[in-house]
């Protein structure tokens, strides 16, 4: 017992030491300025309807070529988390759920800006967030660590099982069919082939372009899926935002004692919950938010407020939506296992750096992860700056009219993927790819497996390759190796769910985390990723409310 | 049945994956694919081909399967006029651009997305383009410093741009 309080007194201490560490590397002016950059461009994005944060992330990965590696995973992990602080602002006071984890704020924090109230579900989400994000990064302080020393264990067998089932996790999952996500996610692996062989050298599905021998550049993958395709879902289906009761001022703003008091459970509720989504690789923020509301109105006592203003239908989504995007980092920064898109994106930005993601980056790059967390409470603390003096500001830049910023983004598009090698062929390769994104999105397709897919896939088949050469092209290395062999089970449990859940209720749809009814709100939202028009916003609500 | 099939989202959706499955069977047959122990460069997309081949095949089934009304491919209101604007948009900035420099291939690029929106005007495309131009000139040529011609030397010479039409 004593032992145990020792052990557990160190860890602590090392924990603050390593703080104090990330503190002192992220306060550094030039890393500050760049943290900055990234929440306030975040923060903006997510205001702006019909622009997600993967688009706006893709765009900004070439700037991040010149800098320092610190500075840019700091930006980049700023827009992400600034962008959730924006889109809960696009919710509330326009009904429209400009990115999904914010869809089901719009449930509840529409009809609060319908009273007059606005201003109040604003400030609990302010709040709200903020607690969701500390308890998520106070996971990933004390969580972290442990998951390394447990992984650089791993031998290829172990990685290669591990990857796997973050694979399947992240494409079965997330929203939509798990047999199409699994077909995005091979579609990725594939695509993560083109190039020349880690081992060989020889060019393989390059059809003799020199071009394509480094393979297919991750900005103009990212780019044509998140970028083209996007807003040619997107171009005339956002009608001009009715800002009738956008009128906010900072004032407004301060929630009553007795907000305070019915959100604090919910809030409370909805950052465990996030946070245990984020461990699951795949269920990011988005379910995390609707498992979060279901569960609220659930055990509430007065169920039929719900939909109608109640205060606990905003805290609890927006807490568990922030304490997940901060748990999502977990597995991408320890294990090198991104969860979404947007944490592929930000390993592709590492690999770019020249730095190899996996559990030895703690050790080998404390600059970068305890930077990295340390600049989480710097921008949080940022964002609420920047969100409660200023909300003024957000409120006028939700009218920029979609005409005007979605051609101006083809311009970043065109210039940010020349800019990667200076050279036309990039701008070639995003259109070709953004042509076959939009028609994937039209076969009911969803694009991000198809990222996951890509960023691991070079890393898989070698750890693939490796794995059977030790074992001597025994397959059964897989299964005889203990901690791998969970991971292939775990794969396989997924699997047969899947497939339960599907013969049991055929027209189901997959996700069996999250009740019907909110998973019928959840599908208005999508295909697009980061926008839906007004129409879906009305089905959306009308399940609930009805 | 067949009928019915051609109506099924899921049925073009399986056709493309097991299409692209068996071309990449097809292309990786071309490379070494070696042992189990020592994998050639083929091995890897050859088993990641015909996972797709056979999960294109399982979209298709389920929807040979399942009962149900029509489906709609393309979207209730086709914007082909907007699609078209917006894929121009990198074709005319990778044509500006290597016969003109950044500062047409810009307009050209913003401009003619523009022109996509049902409600743009000449004018408020012709702004815009000229709004993103200066602004992107500034940042990417002066600040970021890309090397990337603003004009081409002889952007005003007719050969330069349409030398290779055969008049």
């Amino acid at each position: 017992m004593v032992q145990l309080v020792w052990l557990g007194a160190a860890v602590i201490s090392t924990a603050f030491t390593d703080l104090y560490y990330g503190f002192g590397v992220a306060l550094e002016p030039h890393n500050l300025l760049w943290c900055f950059v990234g929440v306030l461009i975040g923060n903006m994005v997510g205001v702006l309807p019909g622009m997600g944060p993967l688009a706006t992330i893709s765009i900004l990965l070439p700037l991040t070529f010149g800098m320092k590696p610190v500075a840019a995973i700091l930006m980049i992990a700023g827009v992400y988390y600034g962008a959730q602080y924006g889109g809960a602002i696009c919710s509330i006071l326009l009904n429209l759920p400009c990115h999904p984890p914010h869809a089901v704020t719009c449930l509840d924090g529409f009809p609060l800006t319908q009273q007059g109230k606005g201003g109040t579900a604003l400030g609990i989400t302010v709040i709200a967030s903020f607690v969701g994000a500390s308890w998520g990064i106070t996971e990933m302080i004390f969580l972290s660590p442990l998951l390394v020393r447990a992984a650089l264990q791993f031998g290829p067998a172990e990685v290669c099982s591990l990857m796997l089932l973050g694979l399947l996790a992240g494409s079965t999952l997330a929203r939509g069919s798990p047999v199409k996500g699994v077909a995005m996610t091979v579609l990725g692996l594939l695509i993560g082939i083109v190039g020349s062989d880690i081992e060989t050298g020889s060019p393989r599905f390059t059809f003799g372009l020199p071009q394509l021998d480094d393979g297919i550049e991750i900005v103009a993958l990212a780019l044509g899926l998140f970028g083209i395709a996007e807003f040619m879902s997107s171009v005339n289906k956002i009608s001009d935002v009715n800002t009738k009761y956008s009128n906010v001022r900072l004032r407004d703003m301060r929630p009553s004692k007795e907000d305070l008091k019915k959100a604090a459970m919910p809030m409370l509720r909805g950052t465990i919950i996030g946070s245990l989504c984020a461990l699951i690789p795949g269920t990011g923020p988005t379910i995390a938010s609707f498992v979060s509301y279901a569960t609220e109105k659930k055990i509430s006592k007065t169920p039929e407020r719900f939909g109608h203003g109640a205060i606990e239908g905003v805290a609890c989504p927006e807490a568990s939506t922030h304490s997940s995007v901060q748990g999502d980092f977990i597995p991408t920064m320890s294990l090198g296992i991104p969860g979404d898109a947007v944490m592929a994106l930000l390993l592709g930005a590492l690999i770019i750096q020249g730095i190899v993601p996996g559990p030895q980056l703690i050790s080998e790059h404390p600059d970068i992860f305890w930077g990295l967390i340390a600049s989480f409470w710097i921008g949080n603390i940022l964002l609420v700056i920047l969100n409660v003096p200023m909300i003024g500001l957000w409120v006028k830049l939700l009218m920029i009219p979609y005409k005007y910023l979605y051609p101006s983004a083809m311009f970043f598009v065109c210039i940010g993927v020349y800019s990667t090698n200076n050279d036309m062929f990039q701008v070639g390769e995003v259109l070709v790819i953004g042509i076959a994104g939009y028609i994937l999105n039209m076969l009911g397709f969803h694009p991000a497996p198809i990222l996951l897919g890509f960023v691991l896939g070079p890393r898989f088949e070698e750890n693939f390759r490796r794995a059977l050469l030790i074992s001597r092209g025994d397959l059964m290395v897989f299964l005889e190796r203990p901690i791998s062999a969970v991971f292939v089970i775990l794969c396989a449990v997924l699997i047969l769910g899947q497939i339960y859940v599907r013969l049991r209720k055929p027209k189901g749809n997959g996700s069996p985390l999250v009740p019907p009814e909110i998973l019928l709100a959840a599908q208005s939202t999508h295909p697009g990723t980061a926008h839906a028009p007004h129409e879906a916003t009305a089905q959306a609500r009308s399940p609930v409310t009805s | 049945m067949l009928r019915t099939l051609v109506h099924k989202r899921d049925f073009y959706a399986g056709g493309v994956m097991i299409l692209m499955g068996c071309g990449v069977v097809l292309q990786a047959r071309s490379y070494n694919a070696g042992t189990l122990m020592h994998m050639g460069p083929g091995f890897f997309p050859l088993i990641l081909g015909v996972i797709l081949t056979l999960l294109g095949m399982l979209i298709l089934g389920t929807a040979a399967v399942s009962g149900g009304d029509r489906e709609r491919i393309l979207p209730e209101q086709p914007e082909w006029w907007a699609w078209t604007c917006i894929l121009a948009s990198p074709v005319l900035f990778i044509f500006c651009g290597i016969h003109g420099g950044m500062a047409p291939a810009t307009f050209a690029c913003v401009f003619i997305a523009a022109l996509g929106d049902r409600n743009a005007t000449f004018k408020g495309a012709f702004l815009l383009a000229l709004g993103v131009t200066t602004f992107g000139v500034l940042l990417f040529a002066y600040v970021l410093k890309i090397p990337f011609q603003i004009f081409k030397p002889d952007v005003l010479e007719w050969s330069n741009w349409f030398g290779w039409v055969p008049l």
